[in-house]
């Protein structure tokens, strides 16, 4: 971020850029560490970062790989198990909700769905929203904070606005009154696919301002800096310092505040789907689980300490990951 | 001083039209784009069409959207009478909206449910600030303690554990299986150790979530600003290490926190939706989630308005105690 290389543009993408910018540079032969290198060789070092995303990467595998987890453990989200409930108060028989060889994380009450496959499928709308609506925001926010802060004036001034204004609304509440008041179908699309899009659109929406905040304070200083000034007396003209000077110093920041977003925003889709406005039964999701836990939480707590527990995990993975990002691609940093 | 609070005053007020107008293409424009008739989702899906007429005659939605924003915003200060369907409705000054639905104006429902909310705000807020901006401070004066380290871990905890979940969980232990607190809620005027016995849970709980959050951005402030030349000055001056802390290093490690807490108190008042749903409070927050579920548009658009109302004041006055530490900020 201080150092105006071209390095961290290769952490981005690794293969292609990396060999594009060796050949334009000619480096191959210099055997100096990238910063790019630098981070990874500090994030190798930070055990609590590395194991973040292990876990996060064991999470993406669960999502994508869902149907065939559920499959391999012969169950799914959605075959109803009433022999395995007590009929008099609908809680699961057997010990803590009803865990068991077949069911490994228990059955629901009243229907007995296997809460282990619904945690499974959880996992995909978890993931998906929380990974889509960044991107949403990652593209916004760089788009509209480049802007800003590269033609300042009054373009400047107007997206500044925006921005304080969106930030200074009262979110969760706008949110969940924009997803409230849209209908079930939506651009072709019926069901759990107009609740996820509508998810993604919204959060995303309005988590752009946090990026575009950092890129626009980062394009400032970025654009005074000698080496767009050499640029530009070659000639370069605004696109190529746009594209081939600054962008690729604004990657490190942009790295950053996406892994520290995608958790609040699994956190958001949670808490969205636990209100009853994000997605709907019979579509399992661990905010929806939580909800329904509510009313079982002195008679079946293991009902609510599941999904509780795979809201934590993934959350905590994700933030753990995110500040060792962080650190490791702090110049300021020490280690 | 002056120029500055007349500057933030104009502020505030451009942003509560524009506020004004985001809530208002939330619930009539956007909809109407994809394609909802928004005249039978004030009245409920079973509505017969003459009611549905007569809704959207009293609410003009058939009228151009400028004077429709205008009609909402002449009742707040007027009140409304909508008539239309050979009936007749009134609703009094502040108008924020008339469901029709259950038939009540929206003001008199909010205020009833308003102490509640703020009840909850203001005592976890008390908790969030002492224990948060403490322990932030510690974990920056000691960094790489094992107090440091300890504090740290259990704020990042904090941070990725929803509230709802710590919430039943705290319900489960604490009311339910220990059987220490009753766990529902007694109003303040019915009996004030009631009252207070059924908040400590939704304080504590709440104040757990945002102390984690002020404890970890403390301590990033407070490392950075103890990194600053003006308290290598102040040290190199040969003034106390206490009065460096206390003096130079605190003021402006208490600003952001201070913008933070505008926001969240903002927010918070306007409706603790996730605790308020998850102790079963009845404030703000679950008006709007019962609005949720039976589809009750006016209260959703009431709640929505007066929390952003009640972010713009929270955040008019962060901006005037701003001046009161900073004097930069007067001086700009």
């Amino acid at each position: 971020m201080t150092a105006p290389l071209h390095e961290p543009a290769a952490e981005a993408a690794p293969s292609a850029v990396d060999e594009a910018t060796v050949a334009a540079t000619g480096a191959t032969a210099v055997q100096g560490r990238s910063l790019g290198r630098i981070a990874w060789e500090r994030l190798k070092r930070d055990k609590l970062a590395l194991t973040g995303g292990v876990v996060v990467l064991v999470l993406i595998l669960v999502a994508v790989l869902a149907p065939v987890i559920a499959h391999l453990v012969g169950q799914d989200p959605e075959t109803h198990h009433e022999d395995l409930i007590d009929p008099l108060f609908g809680t699961p028989t057997g010990s803590l909700g009803g865990i068991s060889g077949e069911h490994l994380f228990g059955v629901e009450p009243v229907n007995g769905r296997d809460i282990f496959a619904r945690i499974v499928y959880g996992a995909q709308i978890s993931l998906l929203v929380g990974f889509l609506s960044a991107v949403v925001a990652v593209v916004i926010g760089t788009v509209l904070g480049v802007l800003a802060g590269f033609f300042g004036g009054w373009v400047d001034a107007v997206i500044s606005r925006i921005m304080d204004g969106l930030l200074a609304f009262p979110q969760l509440l706008f949110i969940i009154a924009l997803v409230s008041v849209m209908p079930d179908r939506l651009l072709g699309l019926t069901g759990t696919s107009v609740r996820v899009l509508l998810m993604i659109v919204v959060i995303g929406f309005f988590g752009w301002p946090y990026i575009g905040r950092v890129v626009r304070g980062q394009t400032l200083s970025l654009r005074e800096r000698e080496y767009v000034d050499a640029a530009r007396s070659l000639g370069a003209g605004r696109f190529y310092i746009l594209f081939k000077e600054l962008l690729p110093n604004l990657v490190a920041p942009i790295i950053v505040y996406t892994t520290m977003m995608i958790p609040t925003n699994i956190l958001t889709e949670a808490a969205l789907s636990f209100l009853g406005v994000g997605v709907k039964p019979p579509t399992a999701s661990w905010g929806q689980m939580l909800s329904s836990a509510i009313d079982y939480y002195d008679s079946d707590p293991m009902y609510m300490v599941v999904p509780g527990v795979a809201i934590f995990i993934t959350v905590l993975a994700f933030n753990l990951f995110g500040d060792g990002v962080r650190d490791a691609l702090d110049p300021k940093g020490s280690r | 001083m002056l120029a500055y609070l007349i500057r933030r005053l104009f502020a505030a007020a451009v942003m509560l039209v524009v506020v004004i107008l985001a809530v208002f293409c939330i619930f009539f424009v956007f909809p109407k784009w994809a394609g909802v008739d928004i005249a039978s989702s004030f009245v409920g899906k079973q509505a017969d069409p003459a009611a549905v007429e007569a809704v959207r005659a009293k609410l003009g939605l058939d009228d151009p959207v400028y004077s429709q924003v205008w009609e909402f915003f002449k009742g707040i200060f007027v009140g409304r009478t909508y008539v239309g369907g050979g009936d007749v409705t009134h609703c009094a000054a502040p108008c924020f909206g008339y469901s029709f639905r259950t038939e009540q104006a929206v003001w008199p429902v909010l205020t009833d449910r308003f102490p509640v909310t703020l009840g909850l705000a203001l005592g976890a807020a008390v908790l969030w600030l002492v224990f948060g901006v403490a322990a932030g401070v510690l974990s920056a004066l000691k960094r790489g303690s094992l107090w440091d380290r300890g504090a740290m871990v259990v704020a990042l905890a904090g941070v990725s554990l929803p509230i709802y979940f710590t919430g039943l969980l705290s319900l489960a232990i604490f009311a339910y299986g220990l059987g220490w607190i009753d766990g529902q809620y007694v109003p303040i005027g019915d009996s004030f150790s009631g009252w207070l016995g059924g908040m400590l849970l939704p304080w504590i709980t709440l104040a757990f979530l945002y102390a984690a959050m002020y404890a970890r951005i403390t301590r990033a402030t407070m490392l950075e600003v103890l990194g600053e030349d003006y308290i290598r000055t102040a040290r190199a001056k040969g003034l106390k290490e206490q009065v460096v802390i206390r003096k130079h290093a605190m003021r402006s490690t208490l600003t952001p926190i201070l913008t933070m807490l505008g926001m969240d108190l903002g927010a918070l008042i306007g409706g603790a939706i996730l605790t308020e749903t998850t102790f079963s409070l009845p404030g703000l927050g679950q008006k709007v989630l019962d609005a949720i579920k039976n589809q009750d548009l006016p209260f959703i658009l009431g709640v929505t308005l007066i929390t952003s109302l009640a972010v713009l004041i929270a955040n008019l006055v962060v901006d005037i105690l701003y001046a009161v530490i900073d004097p930069r900020v007067r001086l700009a």
